[in-house]
């Protein structure tokens, strides 16, 4: 068969709605698409401990402190699902991760920014998990199988990263006015990067048509936007706090809310490097890796000294 | 599923799980271990932090063996042209219960 053929029985079958696995044929565009997006994913989930890590031993209770602790280790196994279903692309770990290390792999730009006070913990499980909520409710359709399966696992994990985040923040809601005042000040911060997570607008994104197509994702980066920011906005006002947006207005005919510019030169500022945090996120994510080092090398040197022991024995038995 | 390099003597191993007993081992992904014990606990850290784990398998990837997509026509043909395997195949008059 030859690939113009290859190709259309591919894209028949994505069009009936049939999974892609590992092993059928798929066009090599398709497959680096899912690599690059599929590796910064789960390179997103693991810097994404980071910021909330920080606040692990600050935490203001044990109940906050198991729950952030939780948060923060499903964080680290969903980066393990997404790599591992990245891998069935014939792609090696060791490799994403490099490139990750040495900076040259993408992450969501939203963990470059800076996590200044304990309401910040409580606005990025709302917004933040609330909008990757949003996206991978819709990516556990996507049309390649192994991606699909881990989006199914992690979004019945991430529920609680959601409603824990809300928690924190009902609670300084109700608090003391400095209290309100630290959750105001989070939302502010956060509310922008948050929506800036969805991906440039539908116009200037230029892997959204193909994905699309292929159906990896089912709806755009401005469809997205607009359904966070529409089951948000009534959470913000139950907590009666404000969003930093003097253009939010309720578009009572679409039944909608429409909200003001975003400022895309600050996205790409921050997703080419030059946000807040990025070089502190990369210092303290090669640490980590350089402090595992040595675990990673005993493990390696007690497993082959229990295969040379098995080894020998198997001869002494014969 | 696939035979993948790994440097650093850490190998990919699949993991299955039996969410209760009774239920059927699922795959659910994979772990990089360097050998069977490190599998198993890394398995249970990553596949089984919500408890709903009675039981996991850990294999290594390399050790898997499968059919591919182009077996599809030949490998399974046998089973294609089989239909009196399938109870609609056989006619019976309606109303006959418990057939």
């Amino acid at each position: 068969m030859n690939e113009v053929a290859q190709v259309e029985e591919f894209e028949a079958r994505i069009r009936q709605g049939e999974k892609i696995e590992p092993k059928d044929w798929m066009p090599e565009r398709y497959r680096k698409q899912l690599v690059r997006m599929m590796s910064q994913h789960a390179h997103s989930e693991v810097v994404g401990m980071l910021p909330e890590g920080n606040w692990i031993t600050r935490a203001p209770s044990l109940r906050r402190k198991m729950a952030l602790l939780a948060k923060v280790q499903d964080e680290a196994g969903h980066g393990l699902y997404i790599y591992s279903a990245t891998e069935t692309l014939g792609v090696d770990r060791d490799d994403l991760v490099q490139a990750l290390l040495e900076g040259k792999a993408k992450y969501s730009s939203i963990f470059n920014y800076p996590t200044l006070t304990w309401a910040d913990i409580g606005v990025i499980g709302w917004f933040v998990d609330g909008a990757a909520i949003v996206n991978q409710t819709m990516l556990a359709k996507a049309s390649y199988g192994p991606y699909a399966r881990a989006m199914i696992r992690i979004c019945k994990e991430e529920n609680f990263h959601k409603k824990q985040g809300y928690e924190i923040c009902v609670t300084m809601a109700r608090g003391t006015p400095e209290q309100r005042e630290m959750l105001q000040d989070a939302i502010n911060r956060w509310w922008w990067p948050t929506l800036m997570m969805f991906g440039p607008p539908d116009k200037d994104s230029t892997n959204s048509a193909e994905l699309l197509r292929w159906k990896v994702k089912q709806k755009s980066n401005d469809e997205l936007r607009r359904h966070f920011v529409n089951i948000t906005v009534p959470q913000v006002q139950a907590l009666g706090m404000t969003l930093p947006d003097p253009d939010l207005k309720y578009d009572e005919e679409a039944g909608a809310w429409r909200f003001g510019a975003i400022d895309w030169d600050e996205f790409w500022r921050v997703v080419r490097g030059r946000g807040p945090c990025n070089r502190e996120r990369l210092r303290a994510r090669r640490a980590a890796h350089e402090a595992g080092a040595w675990v990673r090398a005993a493990a390696e040197a007690y497993a082959a000294k229990q295969r040379a022991k098995q080894e020998t024995n198997g001869v002494r038995a014969a | 599923m696939s035979e993948q390099k790994s440097t650093g003597g850490m190998v990919p191993w699949e993991v299955f799980v039996q969410p209760r007993t009774g239920a059927p081992h699922e795959h659910v992904g994979n772990v990089h271990a360097s050998d069977a014990e490190m599998a198993l606990q890394n398995a249970r850290d990553v596949y089984g932090r919500r408890g709903k784990v009675v039981s996991l398998w850990v294999t290594p990837a390399s050790a898997i063996h499968a059919t591919t997509p182009d077996d599809s026509g030949p490998f399974f043909d046998p089973a294609d042209d089989k239909p009196y395997r399938h109870p609609s195949f056989y006619k019976v008059p309606h109303g006959g219960k418990n057939v």
